[in-house]
């Protein structure tokens, strides 16, 4: 697949559909891809990558680059995709500006669940029939692939693409996927329980904003946490409840908008699900509203931007916050 | 001299320890990564080669408070709210975030002194781990760091076995003397071994060869003008992991807290990727995610090197090329940026 992608940028750049292309870059191991802009066939030739270790979600980059002059060739997952409709539908990105090219998705691995297995000094992965074969400055390891696969890819809830200008490979469909099963876990403590494992969550935040900054929905041109006119603008807790705070008031911004990419639990340095903020919100809204996902289209009205006569009333707060 | 506490005597070993003062060790957390934590019965040591948070918060914590003010009519008093710093010992401190002290020591102990990071510096001793199983990610021999002779106060060996233990520092004598009792002599034979390993591991790192060379603040303009900036930072997302997880990023914030009843001056752990950064009553200096980048290496490789007879301000932990969310790191900003 990435020789066909590398082909087909080439070809897109040389007849002057577009002026650069959005894609991977190789690193220094095989597994720190970083999201580049490419703009020479030479450079595509040499560095350009996507492999089971490309996770990154590039949508959010189009924002800064459709400001730009020209048109850019953006390679998106199909999770990706979702994200880019989200941000078209919010006129965070200019359609006209990309030409989108949809290409399989996962499922991509997660290079911190095979460390997490013990194995270090890992000089290269691949896989075989579904076994991970990993070689390390100790020799060689093995593993299950689906041990290894990303949170995000292990409960992947579409490998449709929503949006596209050409695909390469062929479009799946929306999957019937597990991923409330942890949500409905946590909706199933008591409140007690449940206030336990976010407060020993939520405390090893390091206010490093990785989240905020990697998350598609998270777009504002200045943050409420970065504005020091805010009154709320801070680097540092000045409670022991305030980390809590940031990660419950973000998910409130993103509700309704939040399409369940998983990066802001991808990016999480201290792994914190992050992710299972947003699913429950994703959730609620399906539950109370009717079943809606973000980014699906460009053109529905997000239940919370709505108003129905049918919608639930307010008090079906308190109704289902009574043990 | 070396003496040795085998593996059956190691939960006697901390609870000794931490029986006269509060003993940090790195454990495992349920997610699988790595942290220190005070040590309690039972704990067990980790196998990690690094935590993800680095050792520095012990000496310079994320967020501390300076001073409290009251206003009573026009009097305003002023208190040092500091709080009382008592003796503490972190256990298995890898060579990588010992050197980081040496120079957060560079920065907080010239004059004028930082008293609160100096408190902690005095109250702690530090008890390093040399490293069997070093990661690609590690290129702390870049900096002249040898992993296998960490130093601190005591270096624990470990031999697979247990740990030789070898006292730096009147500090370590100290502490060994306290659990002399729990030591025993020990064959040296198998930590020799280990050792040797160790060392024909190091030379095969991937990143064995990284070098230094090019940087320096002889270079400064050449280095700050290079046009791979633009390219290097294109991608960072301006977050702050890097930063934080660092164990030589040393910038903070003074802030004031307003408490409803007084004000309280506290600082925090400040990142030169936040676009507050250095922000003065003119304005920003650095107004690009670019320059904020640039400030970030141009700090390690050029300006703390310059202001420091040449010693570089990273010491090669790789904790950033393992965090951050885009896989931007300084060994491709060194990469880039080498004159070949």
């Amino acid at each position: 697949m990435q020789e066909a992608m590398i082909k087909r940028a080439k070809e897109l750049l040389a007849d002057g559909t577009v002026d650069r292309v959005i894609g991977w870059k190789k690193g220094e191991f095989v597994y720190d891809h970083t999201p580049a802009v490419f703009t020479s066939a030479q450079d595509i030739e040499e560095n350009f990558v996507c492999d089971e270790l490309t996770s990154a979600n590039l949508s959010k980059y189009l924002v800064k680059e459709t400001v730009r002059e020209g048109k850019v060739l953006a390679f998106l997952k199909p999770c990706d995709t979702y994200s880019f409709n989200q941000l078209v539908k919010e006129h965070r990105i200019d359609r006209e500006k990309v030409y989108v090219i949809g290409i399989p998705g996962g499922p991509k691995l997660d290079i911190e669940k095979i460390k997490a297995k013990g194995i270090t000094g890992i000089l290269s992965v691949k896989n075989e029939n579904y076994t991970l074969k990993i070689d390390t400055l100790y020799g060689a390891s093995e593993m299950p692939f689906y041990e290894a696969v990303s949170e995000k890819c292990a409960n992947c809830k579409s490998k449709k693409h929503v949006v596209y200008d050409e695909l390469i490979g062929e479009d799946g469909d929306v999957l019937d996927s597990g991923r409330f099963e942890t949500v409905e876990k946590l909706e199933n403590m008591t409140a007690q329980e449940r206030y336990d494992f976010w407060r020993s969550e939520l405390s090893k935040c390091i206010r490093c904003n990785a989240c905020r900054n990697v998350c598609p929905a998270c777009t504002c041109e200045k943050c409420v946490f970065d504005n020091p006119s805010s009154g709320v603008e801070n680097k540092a807790a000045a409670d022991s409840f305030e980390e809590n705070m940031f990660h419950i008031i973000r998910a409130f911004h993103v509700a309704g908008r939040c399409t369940d990419c998983g990066e802001c639990s991808r990016v999480c340095p201290q792994n914190i699900p992050l992710h299972l903020l947003n699913r429950k919100f994703i959730k609620d809204i399906n539950e109370l509203y009717g079943t809606y996902q973000a980014g699906e289209n460009t053109t529905d009205k997000a239940p919370l931007n709505d108003y129905k006569m049918d919608d639930c009333e307010a008090n079906v707060v308190h109704e289902r916050g009574v043990e | 001299m070396f003496r040795k506490i085998t593996s059956e005597k190691l939960d006697q070993f901390f609870q000794s320890i931490s029986a006269k003062q509060s003993l940090y060790i790195p454990v495992d957390r349920e997610d699988g990564a790595a942290e220190f934590r005070k040590y309690t019965n039972g704990m067990k040591l980790s196998n990690a080669l690094n935590t993800v948070r680095s050792a520095k918060d012990f000496f310079f914590p994320q967020t501390e408070n300076l001073a409290a003010f009251k206003m009573e009519g026009k009097k305003i008093e002023v208190k040092d709210i500091r709080e009382e710093c008592e003796d503490f010992v972190i256990f298995g401190v890898r060579g990588c975030d010992a050197r980081s002290f040496d120079i957060l020591d560079k920065v907080y102990l010239v004059d004028p002194v930082d008293s609160f990071y100096k408190n902690r510096r005095e109250h702690g001793t530090v008890v390093t781990m040399a490293c069997t199983h070093p990661s690609e990610t590690c290129f702390c021999t870049a900096f002249g760091i040898d992993p296998t002779m960490p130093g601190g106060d005591v270096t624990a060996f470990p031999d697979g076995d247990g740990f030789f233990l070898m006292a730096n520092t009147e500090k370590g004598e100290k502490l060994i003397a306290d659990i002399n009792d729990l030591l025993e002599d020990g064959d040296t034979e198998k930590l020799n071994a280990v050792q040797e390993n160790t060392r024909n591991v190091l030379k095969k790192l991937p990143l064995a060869d990284l070098s230094t060379e090019s940087f320096g603040g002889e270079r400064l303009n050449e280095l700050f003008n290079s046009d791979k900036w633009a390219g290097l930072s294109e991608s960072c997302l301006g977050c702050g992991t890097c930063t934080f997880v660092c164990p030589t990023c040393q910038c903070y914030d003074i802030k004031d807290f307003n408490t409803g009843d007084g004000i309280v001056r506290f600082r925090c752990w400040d990142s030169c990727m936040y676009s507050d950064f250095t922000k003065m009553a003119h304005g920003n200096p650095r107004v690009s995610q670019l320059e904020r980048f640039r400030q970030r290496f141009m700090h390690k490789l050029v300006y703390f090197p310059a202001n420091n007879n040449g010693e570089f301000g990273c010491v090669g932990c790789g904790r950033c090329l393992q965090k951050c969310p885009i896989s931007m790191n300084i060994v491709k900003v060194m990469k880039a940026l080498e004159v070949k």
